[in-house]
């Protein structure tokens, strides 16, 4: 049973209450660092690793923006350990992927207090300075998705959000819960042992969930599932021939942003930038002659489905890889896609759980027998 | 469509497949000549890179042949190689390379007859199938 602490805040100042609670970690020493999302002197919000409790005044952890997904962040914070101990303020979607960083041990969660934040979706990032130019703000945004629309006049959240089938943050040791609070509040919540711990060294006192909470994760859940499943059809529909594929691909350059954005693409050094691909004048004159011509750059869609094939299990549908293409190519519904089929074959769900193993890194000696279809 | 000659691929291991390919061999045992064979170590080391470029490079077909689960002379190179396959026929699938034309088959080193039925068989089923639609959209396109 997980317990709650309620907390109001005044107009404007919900980033100060927040702000009190990572001062508090920092303070009674639960924790050496806060890593969080902040405003940066220049403005923009980027994430930043707080060590001085006075530091903590500029988060602003539920700014709909995420401009790196976090869980590379927090792989480079605690793939060797450092025996400091840090706070993780995350996305959900940025702690399924860290889940799926820890099994491919490019991770490790013993020295960290997981703190997952409620998520209505972000904006891309040029559209989020725009929009706050125009006064949007993490609170405007929150009461305006509390309300049920997350859409301004001109933009909306990313696809990748408006399909995300998790709003709140599974696996997380501390919550702050937004879905369902009362206006001018947000709760806490401790939702494993290392979250108790870190509640009573802040010494919150303990309630119960916010009453409307539990409906308000259902109906958002339920509304967001549906939208992915409408806009799956659509991609089925559309996207369902190699043809569509090498279309929706054909503006790729090569540049790669996708999988550096891209928080599970574990490959320390990827293949397509290694001698294998890089081809002889000769090679390519030669692919030229076969067919009289030959686009340029090439192993465009070959790149596309071998990263398929690399993070077909683990892509959580962040969107990065959309957000980071310079060709507004959408490749985060082709990555969802393969990600749908690929782990309803194995009954597998990335970021479900630590303990849940990866497909690949286990076979047994009597599965699958549909692949040959042979029995001896 | 009656002169289409299909283009597999086809990834042997060393151990058990490319074994019973060489025993067919040496029983003067025909299989089609569609069949290209390029012997690997293992079933296991089959990186799905290699069966996305055979298919990219126009493979009307690409064939797997691996050691029976429990032969794998690396003791489950094979068991990985099927995973990896279940893998990509998923993400292939989507894009109308289906299991017709994507094949795993167990061929033990002793079988020459079963290496010459998997090529026969995969020969007529990707006759009847016609060209991969990859080849076809390269086409199209040039």
């Amino acid at each position: 049973m997980s317990n709650f602490t309620t907390i109001s805040y005044k107009e404007n100042e919900l980033n100060k209450e927040l702000a009190k609670v990572f001062a508090a970690l920092l303070e009674k020493k639960t924790v050496d660092a806060v890593l969080a999302p902040c405003r940066q002197a220049n403005g923009t919000i980027m994430q930043t690793l707080i060590t001085d409790p006075a530091q903590t005044a500029a988060v602003d952890p539920f700014a709909p923006i995420a401009p790196v997904s976090s869980a590379k962040i927090a792989s480079s914070l605690t793939a060797k350990p450092s025996g400091k101990k840090i706070a993780l303020v995350m996305r959900p979607c940025e702690i399924r992927a860290l889940i799926e960083l820890v099994k491919l041990k490019q991770a490790n969660l013993d020295d960290t207090l997981l703190i997952g934040i409620d998520c209505f979706g972000r904006f891309e990032n040029q559209d989020f300075y725009s929009l706050r130019e125009q006064g949007l703000t993490a609170e405007s945004f929150i009461k305006a998705a509390q309300g049920g629309t997350t859409a301004t006049k001109d933009q909306d959240i990313i696809e990748a959000c408006a399909t995300c089938e998790h709003p709140t943050a599974a696996n997380a040791d501390i919550r702050l819960c937004l879905i369902g609070a009362d206006a001018g509040t947000f709760a806490v919540e401790a939702a494993t042992g290392k979250g108790e711990k870190a509640f009573s060294d802040m010494g919150l006192s303990s309630s119960t969930a916010p009453g409307k909470r539990a409906e308000a994760v259902k109906s958002l859940t339920a509304a967001r599932q549906e939208a992915f499943k409408q806009k799956m059809n659509e991609y089925r529909e559309k996207i369902n021939s190699f043809q569509a594929l090498e279309e929706n691909m054909a503006k790729c350059i090569n540049c790669y942003n996708c999988r550096v954005a891209c928080p599970v693409c574990y490959c320390k050094e990827c293949v397509f930038v290694t001698d294998t691909f890089r081809h002889d004048s000769e090679q390519f004159v030669g692919w030229a002659q076969q067919k009289g011509s030959l686009k340029m750059p090439t192993d465009t869609v070959f790149y596309h489905l071998t990263r398929m094939t690399h993070i077909g299990n683990f892509c959580v549908g962040c969107g990065q890889c959309t957000s980071a293409c310079p060709n507004d190519i959408n490749l985060t519904m082709a990555f969802k896609a393969a990600a749908k089929v690929s782990q309803e074959r194995f009954g597998y769900e990335a970021g479900r759980s630590v303990d849940e193993a990866q497909p690949l890194t286990v076979f047994h000696h009597d599965e699958l027998v549909e692949v040959t279809g042979q029995m001896k | 469509m009656t002169d289409f000659e299909p283009q597999i691929v086809a990834f042997f291991c060393n151990w058990c497949t490319f074994t019973a390919a060489d025993l067919a061999g040496t029983s003067r045992m025909t299989y089609p000549p569609n069949v290209k064979i390029i012997r690997v170590m293992c079933s296991g080391m089959v990186d799905p890179k290699f069966v996305i470029k055979a298919f990219l490079n126009g493979a009307d077909g690409v064939l797997i042949g691996g050691c029976w689960p429990g032969d794998c002379h690396y003791i489950n190179g094979n068991l990985k190689a099927r995973r990896r396959v279940a893998h990509l026929t998923e993400i292939l699938k989507q894009y109308g390379i289906g299991e017709d034309r994507f094949w795993l088959r167990w061929i033990a080193a002793s079988d020459g007859i079963m290496l010459q039925k998997v090529a026969q068989e995969m020969t007529d089923k990707i006759k009847v199938l016609g060209p991969s639609p990859i080849k076809m959209a390269a086409q199209e396109a040039a």
